[in-house]
């Protein structure tokens, strides 16, 4: 009974750390416009800026993931939106040829997301954050976390 | 645009016969200069060639089973700052011309004046073990040639060849055919453009058989069959070697950063690598940071990273030459996962690299409704 209560209390405890990479034009000033009007979402997020999806390179999303950060969530305009007109289209390819991989290496790809939030959708990026960090809570940490050799 | 020739061989002497073809190729004006691999004078191995004077072409082996270098790098080499203002006849394996189209289309080598000659591959043998067959005096090449003709299939070649689904060679000017082929008579050269068929015209061979072309398509298709098969053998060990994070640290534990699999790979040819850039220049702070935040990190940082890198940036254009597991010093089995990997990235495109000058590379085009599922459904 303890044991449960106290693994119980474990699970409670892990805070997914998730590395977002957001998109000048669209996510990044969603999450700007969150803030703005006071809406609540939980702060398990590490924004960072980009100018565009299109210039996420795998190699961040890699990096986070093989450095330990339990999600990477990428900010892209909607399909038709990108502010330099392709470039969350070849962001979606790259994502495509990110998940192939990770899925043959046996690694989890759903902790990838590519998420289509625009400028003005400040409600959905507070959603998406706390639906995210949910999802994450119920597969745990990043297994990559516990090495020091990765 | 396809025409058949049969080229006999003088005195059953394939290389012989071959070498009177390259003669040909010079005397009659075809190309000026000729890109071949040819035999060093040790005997010990077999180097690509750039020949220039028809006298120095001594020991021309475009058959021998081993390729120390994929040669689309010196093609791109040759071509990239301009394109070549001789007519070159440049002789490649299948690999070497795949690579090469996937160069051109990465803007990397320019086919402008090139006659590209391509030749049956049954596979090749790791440079090492290649200088090791050579030190008794005989030469490797022919021993593999008879085997080939008793329809053996050498379980110590490279094992990137015995799964290749590729040994004959695509978009050649003209094609040096062997496979299924009674090549103790006759060889069956194929052009495959206007160019091919003129020097088919000069040489004034004479067309081949209806026979003997349905011949070696049958035998290449029993031989991409077979190496099909094999090829699904081994990846499936490799797929259970390698899953998952543990094996995964395991199998690249004797890596040891050096990027030679890099430096040998022909796709990989940007000038400043991203693992090179200024990004991975970093203050001490932040590998102190990362120590502080782990207790211990593995130094020198970022090798995995390393790989899954270059996986995510060239396994759509991998053509599986292997050169990647020969640069290796440590024998990780880096280009089984290679084309593991790339097999499924280029599934997601329906893309096959060294295909077609046409199909455009996955990561320059897009679609506007395609891969509907990779984004969230939120």
């Amino acid at each position: 009974m303890q044991e449960q209560q106290s693994q119980q209390h474990q699970e409670e405890e892990f805070e997914p750390n998730i590395v977002g990479l957001l998109c000048h034009w669209c996510t990044y000033t969603a999450a700007d416009l969150a803030g703005t009007t006071r809406t609540q979402y939980p702060p398990n997020i590490r924004p960072i800026q980009t100018m565009c999806s299109g210039m996420v390179d795998p190699l961040y999303v890699l990096w986070a993931l093989l450095g330990g950060a339990d999600g990477v969530m990428i900010g892209a305009c909607h399909p038709a939106d990108c502010h330099y007109v392709s470039g969350n289209y070849k962001c979606r390819r790259k994502t495509a040829v990110l998940k192939s991989i990770l899925n043959t290496l046996g690694l989890e790809d759903d902790r990838l997301w590519l998420c289509w939030i625009s400028a003005a959708e400040g409600q959905k990026f507070a959603d998406t954050v706390a639906k995210m960090v949910n999802e994450l809570k119920k597969k745990g940490p990043n297994p990559i976390s516990k090495y020091w050799s990765a | 645009m396809t025409r058949f020739a049969a080229l006999e061989v003088q005195n059953g002497n394939l290389i012989e016969t071959l070498n009177s073809l390259w003669r040909q190729l010079f005397e009659k004006g075809l190309v000026d200069d000729l890109l071949i691999p040819q035999e060093l004078p040790s005997g010990s191995n077999v180097v690509q060639t750039l020949v220039s004077n028809i006298d120095k072409l001594e020991s021309p082996n475009p058959l021998a089973p081993v390729m120390s270098v994929n040669s689309a790098r010196i093609v791109s080499q040759m071509t990239k700052v301009t394109p070549s203002p001789k007519k070159i006849g440049v002789v490649l394996r299948s690999c070497e011309l795949r690579a090469l189209i996937e160069l051109v289309k990465l803007k990397q080598a320019s086919l402008e004046n090139l006659i590209l000659i391509g030749v049956d591959c049954f596979g090749t043998y790791s440079v090492k073990d290649y200088v090791k067959l050579a030190q008794d005096g005989s030469s490797p090449a022919d021993a593999f040639i008879k085997a080939v003709k008793e329809g053996k299939e050498d379980p110590s070649l490279r094992q990137v060849c015995q799964m290749c689904e590729y040994p004959a060679p695509m978009n050649a000017d003209i094609t040096i055919g062997l496979i299924g082929i009674d090549f103790e008579k006759s060889i069956l050269i194929q052009a495959f453009s206007a160019e091919g068929e003129a020097i088919l015209e000069a040489l004034e061979l004479k067309d081949s058989p209806e026979a003997e072309v349905t011949k070696r398509d049958e035998a290449i298709a029993k031989l991409i069959e077979l190496r099909t098969k094999k090829r699904e053998e081994i990846l499936e060990q490799t797929q259970k070697d390698i899953s998952g994070i543990d094996n995964l640290m395991r199998t690249f534990a004797p890596c040891v950063d050096c990027h030679n699999c890099r430096d040998v790979c022909p796709i990989c040819f940007c000038k400043e690598c991203f693992i090179d850039s200024p990004t991975f220049e970093m203050e001490s702070e932040k590998y102190l940071g990362w120590a502080e935040r782990k207790g211990t990190i593995k130094m020198p940082t970022h090798t995995l990273l390393f790989h899954l890198t270059r996986m995510a940036h060239m396994s759509t254009s991998c053509v599986g030459c292997g050169m990647c597991s020969e640069g290796c010093p440590n024998e990780i089995p880096i280009a089984n996962i290679f084309r593991l990997v790339a097999l499924n990235t280029q599934k997601v495109f329906d893309y096959i690299p060294g295909r077609s000058l046409e199909d455009e590379l996955p990561a320059s085009t897009y679609q506007e409704r395609e891969l509907l599922n990779v984004p969230e459904k939120l």
